[in-house]
């Protein structure tokens, strides 16, 4: 089996450990992982501010990377959200290629049928749902299927786990005050858990919480699911 | 309506942001009105399985739309049938294109009347169009008789939730209010102060020559206007005025009376978690020969306002709304900010849909930026309108007439055409690369809005593209 990986811009640039750990995690359950260098971002920042004729440039532009891959795997909710739900609709001939598109926990739990990756950590850990993750893609069970397979990991919930921990793209920069007010809730509630550990399926919303956390000094590690996975993989080899 | 909207909208925010008492209300209200919602939907989905409702919450919601959609698509037939049933009762109906309209034809029926005292019952479409102000204007005393009407008539303040008008008072601040009216201090007491508001309130209830109501549906085959309500207020301004009058969007009338079950099983549910509210009260027409009781006038008033130029539209859905608030009891940003900081009379999302569809884009573009597009509105929708769907449909309307700032035109041109290069995507991102490490930590606006709160991360030293090929030899 083969599987393209789209990156997305976000994790390309800032945090390339995911999709090393990605591409590791699918080589070991025996599936091929190319990387089309022709993609560059989704956009969806310019689809969510209303700017469809530059979100339809760089649509075109995914498109003509990914029109030949049979599976596209990616370690976001958000951005797989975005092209499975709106590419249709932006991009009317992207609709075949966009549902080949599979979110990363998605992929390896419904379509590799994989539960165990044969992973342990010990530590606390809490999970937080991407907003489009989880509404968009109806995506809830998967994420917390790997993570109960991992050995010597406490898997906590968060309060309230199903607010949104106040990003939204370009929401956190034009509207300052109240995503502060939403990310500070979020961390608030994160730390009320006592987990060492905060995990997700998209590193957009671990930017912004992880943002704060470093910001408040909290002794809470922030990582991306697939990141947790590989280090609890590799520790065991 | 502008008067609302003189501060500008982040100083809204600010101030929404800064008042602490505000806050926890919102929260407590949110919280508690949420699990009260998931706690009666379970409930009903248990029922539904043993065939002791009509449905389930899907169900329902499915049919709900069915019931509107049918509705718009043949809006004038069942407006038509509507106005013959209330007629046929002894009713009159008006047609009014806006809020002046509204107030002539009040005015006319109160001048007629001789009318000085008009006792309302809570209803969003008479503050959509501000017609106490117009009411008021023209020398008539308007009393609200909803407690929470009551106590923002009094400070002069709109709603700030669909259901629970004052929402954004706490106790000790509503007995500053009704100190106002009571000449004297007032506890901080709920009974002593809804004791005292009720003494008034019955007042007003006895001696009101009109009633002025909304109407929550109007059902056209029997011509029945149904309201609900949890205080009871609605009963007694319908019933004890010689004059009613109900006011409401068009987009209220529903066909027929099974219709108004499919509704009323969803609304209070949505609304307050409640099966049935306290009151559902069903007006049809005026006394027959024989009945003593009830107004010997009734009126209904079909409002447009701007509805027509939803009909037909992409925004359509949106007139599928049964105002029950649950979109902005699960928002994550009317948490944060509460119902004034949208400076208009509807908050929340579906405020932030409604507002600049009924007012235009120009003095609300703010409002479709509201929202992190968590679409957690859209999942709690009853009606299943998909309202962040509508908020990305305005913001591309808000683009589209160029209500954006040059300089955001600007950088979005100049990032979709780099970034459709993967040769210019790939230096940008080292040109950030190296701007990050040239810039110590500084960063120019915006995203100083983001450095404001949270750090911001470092572009890698490698890329995951410039690890690429390393990563595929060692396949």
């Amino acid at each position: 089996m083969k599987v393209s990986l789209f990156i997305t811009c976000l994790t390309d640039l800032f945090y390339p450990n995911t999709g090393e750990a990605v591409v590791g995690l699918l080589r070991r359950h025996g599936v091929r992982v190319e990387f089309p260098p022709g993609q560059t971002c989704c956009g969806q920042p310019a689809f969510n501010g209303g700017f469809h004729h530059e979100a339809r440039q760089m649509a075109s532009q995914w498109l003509t990377a990914f029109s030949g891959s049979e599976y596209i795997v990616t370690p976001s909710g958000s951005c797989a959200a975005m092209v499975r739900n709106y590419y249709p609709e932006l991009l009317p001939e992207a609709k075949a290629v966009s549902e080949r598109t599979y979110e990363f926990s998605q992929f390896m739990v419904d379509v590799l049928g994989v539960e165990d990756v044969g992973a342990r950590f010990p530590a606390r850990v809490a999970y937080h749902h991407s907003c489009h993750m989880m509404r968009e893609l109806n995506l809830r069970r998967q994420p917390l299927t790997l993570l109960q397979h991992v050995r010597d990991l406490e898997l906590v919930e968060v309060p309230r786990q199903e607010l949104c921990c106040g990003f939204g793209g370009s929401f956190s920069v034009k509207m300052p005050e109240i995503s502060e007010a939403m990310v500070c809730d979020k961390v608030a509630a994160v730390a009320s858990t006592g987990a060492d550990v905060l995990v997700s399926s998209d590193n957009s919303c671990l930017m912004n919480i992880g943002g704060r956390i470093s910001r408040e000094q909290r002794p809470i590690r922030v990582m991306h699911l697939a990141d947790l996975l590989w280090e609890g993989v590799q520790s065991r080899v | 309506m502008s008067e609302l909207s003189k501060a500008s909208f982040h100083q809204r925010v600010e101030s929404g942001l800064a008042n602490e008492t505000l806050r926890a209300a919102l929260v407590k209200a949110q919280d508690t009105l949420g699990s009260k919602r998931i706690a009666a939907f379970e409930e009903m989905d248990a029922l539904a399985a043993e065939g002791l409702t009509l449905g389930t919450r899907d169900q329902l919601k499915e049919h709900g739309r069915q019931i509107r959609q049918h509705c718009i698509d043949y809006m004038d037939a069942y407006i038509k049938q509507a106005a013959d049933s209330i007629r046929a009762r002894g009713g009159q109906v008006h047609y009014a294109a806006n809020s002046l309209d509204v107030g002539t034809i009040v005015k006319q029926i109160a001048n007629r009347r001789g009318a000085r005292l008009i006792a309302k019952s809570k209803s969003m479409a008479t503050e959509e169009i501000h017609l106490n102000a117009v009411l008021q204007a023209a020398g008539m005393n308007v009393v609200e008789t909803d407690l929470g009407e009551y106590i923002i008539q009094i400070d002069g303040e709109t709603p700030s939730h669909l259901i629970a008008p004052a929402l954004h008072k706490n106790k000790r601040q509503v007995a500053e209010t009704l100190s106002k009216v009571a000449g004297e201090d007032l506890p901080a007491d709920t009974q002593i102060l809804t004791r005292f508001a009720r003494g008034k309130l019955r007042e007003v209830f006895l001696s009101a020559d009109i009633g002025i109501s909304g109407a929550n549906f109007i059902i056209a085959e029997t011509g029945t206007v149904l309201l609900v309500t949890n205080e009871g207020n609605a009963g007694m301004i319908t019933s004890q005025p010689k004059v009613h009058i109900a006011i409401a969007g068009f987009e209220k009338v529903i066909p027929t009376i099974e219709d108004a079950g499919v509704l009323i099983s969803l609304l209070p549910r949505a609304a307050t978690g409640q099966k049935l509210s306290v009151y559902t009260t069903m007006i049809t027409g005026v006394p027959g020969s024989g009945e003593h009781d009830g107004p010997e006038e009734f009126h209904l008033i079909l409002l447009d306002n701007g509805r027509t130029n939803i009909v037909g539209s992409e925004f359509e859905e949106s007139l599928y709304c049964i105002r029950c608030a649950a979109c902005l009891n699960v928002c994550p940003v009317y948490r944060n900010i509460g119902g004034h900081a949208y400076g208009s009379v509807y908050s929340g999302p579906i405020g932030a849909v409604l507002t600049p569809l009924l007012n235009g884009i120009g003095e609300w573009k703010e409002l479709p930026y509201a929202s992190s597009l968590c679409a957690a509105c859209t999942e709690v929708c009853p009606m299943g309108i998909h309202l962040h769907d509508h908020l990305l449909r305005l913001r591309k309307r808000v683009v589209e007439q160029r209500e954006t700032s040059v300089a955001e035109r600007l950088i979005m041109r100049l990032w979709g055409w780099a970034w459709s290069s993967p040769r210019l995507y790939l230096w940008s991102g080292r040109l950030t690369r190296l701007a990050q490490r040239l810039g110590r930590g500084w960063y120019p606006p915006p995203i100083s809005n983001w450095t404001r709160s949270r750090e911001f991360p470092k572009v890698a030293a490698k890329t995951f593209r410039e690890r690429w090929e390393e990563l595929n030899a060692n396949q």
